[in-house]
């Protein structure tokens, strides 16, 4: 096993998916912080479902599988999404979590019945396309990777650049209007990152489980440290191991797919950070709290003696 | 025949969808129902390894069970300070993630293959008969989910008013003496009860459409709870009808129709409702201006 692995390692082929999917965790926990911070983790699961009926419109039109068509066509998909999602929750009295459970749903319907329309029908080179549900990083080629190269570099670019603003964002998005931010643009500029990592991620991880790598980073790092930059970092450190992990799995070991295997390497950072986290942990806080109960026994035990007879009768003499 | 089965079963997954979903819609607990149908799958494939059969009833209690593990999960996350949605997505993304491996790796064992996962066999389901008090035409699935549906009414139907109170203003219920915690598992467990029984003929994730987006449409349509549920529970009757003749006519996958015929009969709903609908709303606000003006 531990052969056969570090001879697929040397291979040029799995050494270029080993960096792409290393890339697609690193910024998709860097954005998945800010979302998670803006309260809206469960909005990339919503842009993963609803980008499938886009992919396959867009292979429907062309015929062809490539990378930015159906980057196109997921982004316009993802834009209606979350758009019907705000005229639902603001013109209707549909609460948000009802609005996105309906648009995610009805999306993955209609990719759904698109998909099997596809496969029945003779669309020539339509093999790979339901690999997109669950995400095959073995199928990756070459321009892919320098795709998701170029996204995350652009990611990881403009949120050093625009770090202040971004994290304004998170906290307080009102006091960031005050101060005279566009507030507006950079919510759409988060919004538009948010849609690229899902998009780009979808090959690899698949449409149903890229939305974990978006979340599941993010919340473990929350665990560790009560600064943003920290937490940034962390974030893209882990989602980088979870997708490195998952990749090295997945390409040694035949029939399993990648996506589920990078969500379970996260899952395993997330436990171990609930778990060991300094301040936070489980560990952390029984350590804790079996200090201050010490604490709490040893003072009533120094007042006891205070007030035993004993104690008062020689101060009294 | 084959027909009648496949929409007779769609309507069954409806009724209990339909009926369930009113009351998640109404307690904001939608994306809850997303979680318990992604998270029931680990335990929907660990009953099918050790029974060897897809449909029991073990296998419907013990994936149900952790339906509620899940719900208690995320509780217990939210408790300890992370926010409620990731919370949600932390943990069902992990089990799903879970079922998923373990049926890739038994692939050769076990008969349950990712496509069934996710578009659910419902064209299938006429093949797959049991006889039971000698009548041997009819369906396995149709037999699971009858049971399913007739214990949502039985439970529903006997604790109606403390459902309603819940669902409303929970404060008051708790006032009132209501267990509330109690009535919230309870109908956690049902809707894991009911998302392992539709499973099969809808698949894991078309499930969540079929529980939000009916009872959606109907809590535009009306403000009684009654009318909501049979709202929702026709609403979704009619999906499963005109979801597989359209795709029967496209030659396209049944659960996926069902959805997206509710996600049509939702849109018609949000423009043209009478009460809450958009173009309601835009005349009333002429309305307003020109009595203002």
């Amino acid at each position: 096993m531990t052969l056969l692995s570090w001879s697929v390692l040397t291979d040029p082929n799995t050494q270029w998916i080993l960096i792409g999917c290393m890339l697609l965790g690193l910024m998709s926990g860097i954005i998945g912080s800010f979302t998670y911070l803006r309260k809206q983790s469960l909005i990339g699961d919503t842009l993963a479902h609803a980008a499938l009926p886009g992919i396959c419109i867009a292979f429907m039109l062309t015929g062809v599988k490539s990378l930015p068509l159906f980057f196109l066509g997921a982004f316009v998909s993802g834009l209606l999404a979350t758009l019907l999602i705000t005229v639902i929750t603001r013109y209707t009295r549909i609460k948000a979590d009802a609005a996105m459970g309906i648009v995610l749903s009805v999306f993955f319907g209609i990719g759904i019945v698109l998909l099997t329309h596809i496969q029945h029908s003779s669309y020539g080179n339509q093999s790979g396309l339901d690999k997109f549900l669950f995400g095959q990083a073995a199928s990756m080629i070459a321009s892919d990777v320098y795709t998701m190269i170029g996204v995350s570099a652009v990611i990881v670019i403009a949120s050093s650049l625009l770090f202040k603003e971004f994290k304004l964002l998170s906290f307080d998005p009102g006091f960031a209007r005050g101060l005279g931010f566009p507030v507006g643009f950079l919510e759409q500029l988060l919004m538009f990152f948010t849609v690229m990592t899902v998009i780009v991620g979808i090959q690899a991880v698949g449409v149903v489980l890229v939305a974990a790598l978006l979340i599941t980073p993010a919340v473990a790092a929350r665990y560790w440290t009560d600064r943003l930059g920290l937490m940034v970092v962390l974030s893209g450190l882990f989602g980088a191991i979870s997708g490195v992990i998952g990749t090295l799995i997945s390409t040694t070991t035949s029939n399993l797919p990648t996506g589920p295997l990078s969500v379970l390497a996260a899952t395993v950072v997330f436990v171990f950070s609930v778990l060991f986290a300094p301040q936070r942990g489980v560990c952390a806080k029984a350590v804790r709290r079996i200090r201050n109960n010490r604490a709490i026994r040893m003072a009533e035990h120094v007042r006891e003696i205070q007030h035993s007879p004993v104690y008062s009768k020689e101060e009294s003499l | 025949m084959m027909e009648f089965w496949i929409i007779g079963t769609g309507a069954l997954v409806a009724i209990a969808c339909g009926i369930l979903g009113c009351f998640l819609v109404l307690r904001r607990m939608s994306l809850i129902g997303d979680a318990i149908s992604h998270s029931v799958l680990p335990g929907i494939v660990i009953a099918f390894m050790i029974s060897g059969s897809r449909d029991s009833l073990g296998m419907l209690l013990g994936a149900s069970v952790l339906g509620l593990i899940t719900v208690f999960l995320i509780q217990l996350f939210q408790q300890s300070g992370v926010q409620s949605d990731a919370s949600i997505g932390v943990v069902f993304t992990a089990l799903f993630a879970v079922g998923v491996v373990l049926i890739s790796l038994n692939a050769r064992q076990v008969d349950l293959d990712l496509d069934c996962v996710l578009f659910g066999e419902i064209a299938y389901v006429h093949w797959n008969t049991i006889s039971v008090l000698g009548i041997d035409f009819i369906p396995k699935s149709v037999w699971i989910l009858g049971i399913t549906v007739l214990f949502i009414l039985v439970i529903i139907g006997l604790f109606y008013k403390q459902f309603k109170i819940c669902a409303f203003d929970p404060a008051m219920a708790l006032a009132c003496g209501i267990p509330v915690a109690l009535f919230h598992y309870v109908l956690m467990g049902l809707v894991s009860m009911t998302t392992v029984a539709s499973f099969e003929s809808v698949g894991a994730i078309l499930v969540v459409g079929m529980l939000i987006v009916p009872a959606s449409t109907a809590y535009l349509l009306t403000e009684r709870l009654s009318v909501m549920i049979l709202y929702s529970v026709l609403i979704g009757i009619a999906c499963s009808v005109f979801g597989y003749m359209i795709a029967a006519w496209l030659d396209a996958s049944i659960a996926g129709m069902m959805v997206t015929v509710a996600g049509a009969i939702f849109a018609i709903a949000l423009v043209f409702s009478p009460r809450h609908g958009l173009l309601m709303r835009l005349r009333r606000r002429r309305k307003w201006a020109e009595v203002a003006g």
